[in-house]
């Protein structure tokens, strides 16, 4: 006992720190700070050397850091919000209100959930087209972007369920259009509804159904998944961006300080830009709920407009179940189609890539609008073949000239010289500019009873 | 299968694995039932007494509130129960005394008095619950289960008498 050096202890400041990270301060050189850092907790996310050239923010953009950084701000002003939430249809609105007049800062927690929510929607898409367009699927990576497939959608449930929490007008129609698309499922549609809803209508059931999913079961998986997702790009480590005609870069360096510097600069950027909007910006909340009363027009939630606009044209067996599920196929199945790793970290592959991408772009946006439009004016295919159920005219019929326009798509791209990615990256781009159409058009141009509208009339 | 010798290792592995397959079926059997709805207690789901049946001209749309649905007497006299919620997307389609129709404000869906559709989006007519006249000729309305029908048909209308 009395032989004990007790004098060599270091001060009770420094005997706490190392209690708490094992390792002495950082060494000045690059050796020793490898060496440490192969120990670190950073390190067990990141790998310690990085390319340098992928550190570029023109490269990933940091996206995918940005959707972690939202997950954690949604994560915590989510728990705060769970010691002021009821969720009851008798309650909940009324703690939408108290949130907003009487809990102290309560308008801004609330903001902060509500727009960092629909910004990661935005964030995970702009993700998987910084993914796509970068070729950042292929081998070995295929597996990690079906995962991030699957965290799309999970991000886009967790909106969808948060959507219903406050129990206003706008929360309950758009709820009651959002599952009613899930009754055309054919065979499973009405038990898969009735499930999620806990009852044939909105109510109390489906409240209790969508909080559950809403703070434990979708926050839960998301975690996990991102997890898996974020040791993946680890292991694989991240494509190498390069120039057009130039062999890549491949320099490394050590991810403390480069990478992690450039991260928490990042992040306190966007946390400024998150709370400096949040402040000044109320997230919408309208009147009570009223089952009784629909309002004109009742909108899904601005996500799913591209889709209730496909619906206003075909048949709801094609407009909200075979083309979203061959849209999603299409997604999952893309790494597994035949690749050109030359291109690899190339944006949009080449130079004629990226002028098929932006043609393919505007082409997009014209025909979708066209077609919006003589659908309107024009086209009436249940009225030409009245004889038909509506499946085949309104289904069948539009659907089959759409696969024929976007098979002549290809095959045009593909004679103008592209290579099969190259035509498949066109016909990418040609959809996703019909898509995001289709989403302005439904949330912009349409008026009452979802009649075309000019939004500055 | 020849007469190949069963280990006692082989045995063993079938017979966890059977344990396990059959466990995981039980868990997936209770949460199932667990989660399936509960059946709605109070007035919307249960049966309505709407009181004698001569008390309802012909041509008249009644709504009751309570149970989300409309009493229709039709201009011959016959009566249905018509479910309020739209077969397009849901929404609660009121009915247009002016025009003696549906008209859901959604998207624009436009129903006759018996439900039949007039104007898509939606692509059938608006759901029936099972309404009859008891002895004492008063209406009662069940409605625990929506009755989705194809097409409008003499058969969907009840009469007095
Ligand atoms: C919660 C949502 C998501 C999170 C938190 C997340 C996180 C990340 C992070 C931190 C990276 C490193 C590179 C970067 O920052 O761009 C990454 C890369 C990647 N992500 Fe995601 N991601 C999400 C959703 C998605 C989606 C929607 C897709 C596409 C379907 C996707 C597919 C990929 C792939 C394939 C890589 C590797 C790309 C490369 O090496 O160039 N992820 N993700
Ligand atoms: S919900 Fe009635 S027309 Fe769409």
């Amino acid at each position: 006992m009395a032989d004990l050096p007790q004098k060599d202890l270091p001060p009770v400041t420094e005997r706490l720190r190392r209690s708490v990270v094992r390792t002495p301060l950082p060494p000045k050189d690059d050796r020793g700070r490898m060496k440490l850092v192969m120990d670190s907790l950073v390190l067990h996310l990141h790998p310690a050397k990085v390319s340098r050239p992928a550190l570029k923010l023109t490269y990933t953009f940091g996206l995918g850091g940005l959707l972690i950084l939202l997950f954690l701000v949604l994560v915590s002003t989510g728990i705060l919000l769970l010691f002021a939430y009821t969720p009851s249809p008798d309650a909940a609105y009324q703690s939408m209100i108290a949130l907003q007049t009487q809990v102290d800062f309560g308008n801004l927690i609330r903001n902060l959930h509500h727009w960092s929510g629909n910004l990661m929607v935005i964030v995970a898409v702009l993700h998987l087209l910084r993914v796509f367009y970068t070729s950042g699927f292929t081998t070995p990576r295929e597996f990690n972007w079906v995962m991030g497939v699957g965290l799309l959608l999970l991000v886009v449930g967790a909106n969808f369920t948060g959507y219903l929490l406050p129990w206003d007008q706008l929360a309950y129609w758009a709820i009651t259009v959002g599952t009613s698309l899930l009754e055309y499922v054919p065979l499973v549609g009405d038990t898969l509804t009735r499930m999620l809803l806990g009852g044939p209508e909105v109510g109390a059931a489906t409240l209790t159904n969508f909080y559950a999913l809403h703070i434990a079961i979708i926050p839960l998986t998301i975690s996990a998944l991102v997890s898996f997702h974020i040791w993946r790009v680890r292991k694989d480590k991240i494509t190498i961006p390069r120039q057009l005609d130039r062999p890549p870069d491949t320099s490394k360096v050590t991810t403390i300080p480069h990478l992690v510097s450039i991260e928490l600069v990042y992040a306190l950027v966007w946390l400024v830009l998150l709370v400096g909007w949040s402040s000044f910006v109320n997230a919408p909340l309208e009147e009570a709920a009223n089952p009784a009363h629909s309002p004109n027009p009742a909108k899904a939630a601005w996500y799913f407009m591209g889709l209730q606009e496909l619906l206003m044209h075909f048949h709801p067996l094609f407009g909200a179940i075979i083309i979203p599920a061959l849209g999603l196929a299409g997604l999952l199945s893309l790494p597994y189609l035949s690749q050109d790793m030359e291109s690899v970290g190339v944006w949009f592959r080449s130079r004629r890539g990226r002028w098929m991408a932006g043609a393919s772009f505007a082409l997009g946006v014209v025909a979708t609008f066209a077609w919006v439009l003589a659908d309107e004016y024009w086209l009436d295919w249940p009225g030409w073949l009245p004889f038909l159920p509506s499946y085949l005219s309104n289904g069948w019929i539009p659907f089959a000239l759409l696969l024929l326009v976007l098979m002549g798509y290809y095959e045009l791209v593909k004679s103008l010289g592209s290579s099969d990615c190259e035509a498949r990256q066109a016909l990418f781009t040609f959809l996703l500019a019909a898509f995001l159409t289709l989403t302005f058009v439904g949330i912009f141009l349409r008026g009452e009873g979802m009649a075309l509208i000019l939004p500055w009339r | 299968m020849n007469n190949e010798e069963i280990t006692r290792r082989d045995f063993l592995t079938l017979a966890w694995s059977a344990a396990g397959a059959l466990a995981l079926s039980e868990g997936v059997f209770v949460g199932l039932r667990f989660l399936t709805p509960r059946s709605v207690e109070g007035e919307f789901g249960g049966e309505f007494n709407l009181g004698p049946a001569d008390q309802y001209p012909s041509g008249t749309v009644t709504p009751v509130e309570a149970g989300r649905f409309y009493l229709v007497r039709l201009q011959d006299g016959g009566f249905m129960a018509i479910y309020r919620r739209c077969t397009h997307l849901g929404c609660a389609v009121p009915f247009d005394q002016a025009s003696g129709q549906f008209v859901c404000p959604c998207h624009g869906s436009v129903f006759t008095m018996d439900g039949e559709v007039l104007n898509p989006p939606a692509p059938r007519p608006l759901d029936l619950f099972a309404l009859h006249i008891n002895e004492n000729g008063e209406i009662i309305v069940d409605t625990a289960s929506p009755i989705e029908r194809e097409h409008t048909d003499p058969a969907q209308v009840v009469y007095l008498g």
